[in-house]
């Protein structure tokens, strides 16, 4: 195939959405959902006269972003007017940072099936964020909502270190963590408090120029970027290929029809007449803040890692998994506070309950289960309370409902029965009732024992010690 | 003599001892207004009910024997660029015409702690951009002291209103002399106070890195009454400076003695009247014969200020005036084709050629391929500008020279010569680009019409120009010469 002679550059351009509890240049409230335009005021609706006062807090959020993703920190930082007419910006212009942002020359650590890779990030950048635009069917009329209008926005350029869509993928997902552990944002891209777009271009293996690139928009998920990524690259390849040239311009993904089409050009591109904005004064951030902003970053996805597989024994893999997500690696963690087996827990976790959560279209903020509830429960199966079997159904019971283990094997009568006499009887009933599976099994038929295992399982509702019934059955047949 | 003749303070103690009420305080503005308004046209929009209720409201806390604010039961006129909550605010542009702002401007706010009687909006150059007031949408503003001549801008209402009696004060506000060129062509008081010492938080924007309010009096001793009610910090407006306000009044001592002051040559050479030389000389005369010492210095950097102010000033401007898109407020095309037409037509009709002028000149600043050339270049020339000012300041207290090259010119006689016009600025726009503070006070005449006196002085040294002022003023009487109005 034609794309084999190709290697495939990427940049990621993404936004990600700081949740302080104002809005950047007023005192307006940045929660999401609220009925539009209610959180609105003169500043943010961009009354003749009104001025924007810096929200320290956002300032703080982007120095801790920055520093999360290993960024130089500015010392002073300013921000700029970016001029451009359009509904959804009440000024007409945006405030940005040009040429002076907060953060600078930082990188990602990135792993692709095995694969341990570095990417660097040009700039973090804050910057204030439009309001949304909803297009009447009929195309008569426009709705504006300045609800977001002015909330804090991180810019995040990368460098073109990306060579494939997967790797543009798994870039997203470690940036998502490390802002979700910083606790500066939802990160949420169907709420759109994460955004990416993407710069790609295609070149001969060996060639060191880039080639023509096109910027591709509205991606609205992780996987929406690596599909949209990998529909850019084949049709690239295929221009080059049949001996013409890719044009540089802007190109919107289609979801539904899984295609990138034309936006608008270069000629088209604006002109932004970028200029300090004289309403705000420049930023000092000394050492003082920067130490304090240090201090208040939480052990970040990568070390966490590491220290899982340190201390735990896990698997990159499994370690990976777990840390991708603060909270789940906060779950894990807590249930280590009931339990000393962390492989235990960590298998429950990437098997069963990353299976339900993937069966049910969940994340994991949407259920119910606790650390402790996971923990005791490992504790439940080591006194063998209960058997690893009937642990699944007590599993399922938490997620669900959150309730403690021991309570949902009280109420379902789960207790492992764990009385030889008691398995004996029905041991015996067993055999008496199957004589054909006890002759097989005679005749050497190793595969009736299964058979006759299955059935006292089945007479005590699963509860049975599994061991016990094993030794007493083989006792009996062989006896 | 009219009762705004009187001094703040006999007006105060009138008040006190019920020998005069703020009503009828507010009635003498609102009669002197209808009697002289139809040929000034100083007012854009008049408030008597409100400033009616205002005064009854403060009659009666006069009555019940409460505090008084420093400006209690004065009529005052602001600006038509600081918005008032409810009052229609225009700018005197065509574009917000049916604009009702929904809150006040941080000055507006101060006034009202201060307890004047805003009486109205005061017309003006649109979006300030003007020294004539011939660039109103509404009308030109006419000069009392010859309805023939342009009252200076862009605050020519403002200085009009109270050269005319018609309020005891006013607020206007000063980007390249806007405070106090008017004020120097209607014979009162200006004063610019330094970049930053009054909020611009609900001033509605020209060129932030440049606009400041200040007070229009008509004498000294008022402006240091207003100022001292306007100035202070304000967690609104981040440019605002946070320091000490001294007061102001007290600053008024008489006492010159020893004072140094230097005298630009370039503010007394080429293209400026020798009528204007005249009354400058005259006034170095005075401050003279009351102990204060002055040599002539040099602003080398002079020349290139008018150049530099219409850079900046129009940049900012190109972007401070683009949310006037039609979309939220003010005036909007009617069936528009589509979005980019909205926006052409909107604009288009809404704002009069000089405003468009200037937002091309600064767009064009501003563009890629120019910047460094116009817009950074300038911001250098500015900082060398600035420069001036401070190695002048570190040798003398105090630079005097004229407000205005000529006195006020006849309506209609540059409209259609933007340089000729940008030129009457050449003494106030370093002055302005310094971001420095300065007064324009009353310094004689020239065939009938005023001449303004210009006193700079050092960053947030307004004590020391408001004492010179002063002590010059009480040495003079041009000050109290009023126009015949008819």
């Amino acid at each position: 195939m034609s794309m084999n002679k190709y290697e495939t550059v990427v940049g990621l351009e993404v936004h990600v959405e700081l949740h302080t509890n104002s809005k950047i240049f007023c005192g307006c409230s940045t929660s999401f959902g609220a009925p539009p335009n209610t959180h609105t005021c003169p500043v943010c609706l961009g009354h003749p006269g009104v001025l924007p006062v810096l929200n320290r807090q956002a300032v703080e959020y982007a120095m801790k972003a920055a520093m999360a993703i290993n960024c130089e920190i500015a010392d002073w930082c300013k921000f700029d007017r970016k001029n451009y007419f359009y509904p959804d910006s009440p000024k007409a212009y945006q405030i940005s940072q040009y040429d002076q942002p907060i953060g600078r020359n930082g990188w990602i650590d990135i792993e692709v099936n095995g694969v341990a890779k570095r990417i660097g990030i040009t700039r973090l950048h804050l910057e204030e964020d439009a309001g949304k635009l909803t297009h009447v069917e009929g195309g008569y009329a426009s709705l504006v909502d300045f609800n977001r209008v002015g909330t804090p926005l991180l810019e995040i350029v990368s460098e073109p270190d990306i060579r494939s869509p997967e790797e543009a993928k798994a870039y997203l997902e470690k940036l998502k963590a490390i802002m979700q552990y910083c606790d500066v944002s939802d990160v949420k891209m169907e709420q759109g408090s994460l955004r990416c777009d993407a710069n790609i271009s295609l070149r001969p293996y060996g060639q060191k120029e880039f080639g023509t690139r096109a910027e591709l928009k509205n991606m609205n998920s992780f996987r929406g970027v690596q599909r949209g990524l990998e529909y850019e690259q084949m049709r690239q390849a295929d221009v080059l290929e049949s001996g013409g040239a890719v044009v540089q311009e802007t190109r919107r993904w289609d979801e539904s029809q899984g295609k990138t089409f034309s936006m608008r050009g270069k000629e088209e591109a604006h002109d932004y007449r970028y200029f300090p904005d004289p309403d705000l004064v420049r930023v000092h951030i000394d050492e003082e803040w920067k130490a304090r902003v240090r201090a208040s970053i939480p052990e970040l996805p990568d070390a966490r890692q590491a220290r899982y597989i340190q201390e735990y024994g896990l698997s990159s893999y499994d370690a990976g998994v777990l840390t991708a997500s603060m909270k789940l690696a906060d779950f894990f963690e807590d249930s280590l506070r009931y339990t000393s087996d962390a492989k235990a827990s960590a298998n429950w976790i990437m098997g069963e309950l990353l299976a339900y959560l993937n069966a049910n279209n969940l994340e994991f903020e949407d259920v119910k289960i606790t650390g402790q509830g996971l923990g005791e429960m490992i504790q439940l199966i080591e006194k063998g309370t209960i058997s690893t079997k009937i642990a699944k159904t007590v599993f399922k019971g938490m997620v669900e409902t959150g309730k403690s283990p021991q309570q949902i094997v009280e109420e379902q009568g789960l207790v492992q029965i764990s009385d030889e006499g008691a398995i004996l009887a029905i041991v015996d009933a067993v055999i008496a009732a199957n004589p054909q599976s006890v002759e097989d099994f005679r005749g050497g038929k190793d595969k009736a024992i299964g058979f006759l295992v299955g059935q006292i399982m089945k007479e005590t509702k699963g509860k049975a010690n599994p061991g016990l019934v094993n030794k007493l059955l083989m006792e009996r047949l062989k006896g | 003599m009219s009762l705004f003749d009187l001094r703040l303070t006999d007006i105060h103690n009138k008040l006190a001892h019920k020998e005069l009420s703020v009503s009828e305080l507010t009635e003498a503005s609102l009669k002197r207004i209808a009697d002289t308004d139809g040929e000034l046209g100083a007012f854009l929009t008049l408030d008597e009910e409100g400033a009616r209720k205002t005064a009854r409201s403060l009659d009666d806390r006069l009555a019940a024997g409460g505090e008084r604010g420093i400006l209690f039961g004065l009529p005052a006129g602001i600006k038509d660029n600081m918005v008032t909550e409810g009052l229609r605010t225009t700018c005197a542009s065509r574009f917000l015409d049916n604009h009702i702002p929904i809150y006040d401007a941080t000055v507006v706010k101060k006034l009202r702690s201060a307890q004047s009687v805003t009486v109205g909006k005061l017309n003006m150059d649109e979006f300030a951009m003007g020294g004539s007031n011939e660039n109103s949408a509404y009308r030109a503003v006419r000069n009392p002291w010859s309805p023939a001549h342009v009252p200076g801008g862009s605050s020519g209402g403002s200085a009009a209103a109270v050269a005319a009696g018609q309020v005891y004060f006013a607020l206007g506000s000063d980007t390249g002399g806007s405070i106090r060129q008017p004020a120097a062509y209607c014979g009162v008081v200006g004063l610019k106070p330094t970049y930053g010492l009054v909020s611009r938080f609900g001033l509605v924007a020209f060129a932030s890195s440049l606009d400041q309010i200040g007070p229009i009096t008509k004498n000294v001793e008022d402006a240091a009454y207003v100022l001292q009610a306007i100035a202070g910090h304000d967690e609104l407006d981040s440019t605002s400076a946070n320091v000490d306000i001294p007061d102001y009044t007290a600053a008024l001592t008489g006492d010159v003695r020893g004072l140094r002051i230097g005298v630009p040559k370039e503010y007394l050479g080429e293209g400026i009247d020798p009528r204007v030389k005249e009354r400058v000389s005259e006034a170095l005369k005075v401050f003279e014969s009351m102990g204060a010492v002055w040599e002539e210095i040099s602003l080398p950097h002079t020349e290139y200020a008018v150049a530099t102010y219409y850079l900046l000033a129009s940049s900012e401007a190109s972007s401070n005036l683009a949310r006037f898109d039609g979309v939220r407020y003010g005036v909007r095309a009617e069936n528009p084709d589509n979005l980019l037409d909205l926006y052409r037509r909107s604009r288009s009709q809404g704002f009069g050629s000089e405003v468009k002028r200037r937002i091309m000149l600064g767009t064009y600043a501003l563009s890629s391929g120019y910047y460094d050339a116009y817009y950074l270049k300038a911001q250098k020339v500015r900082t060398l500008i600035k420069r001036d000012f401070d190695l002048a300041f570190e040798k003398y207290d105090l630079i005097i020279g004229p407000t205005a090259p000529t006195p006020a010119f006849r309506i209609g006689e540059q409209v259609g010569d933007p340089l000729t016009m940008y030129l009457n600025d050449i003494v106030t726009i370093p002055v302005s680009l310094a971001g420095v503070p300065a007064i324009s006070v009353p310094c004689g005449f020239a065939d009938g019409l005023p001449v303004g006196l210009q006193i700079i002085g050092k960053p947030f040294d307004e004590t020391t120009v408001l004492r010179a002022a002063h002590a010059y003023e009480s040495h003079t009487d041009h000050h109290l010469r009023r126009p015949a109005l008819s």
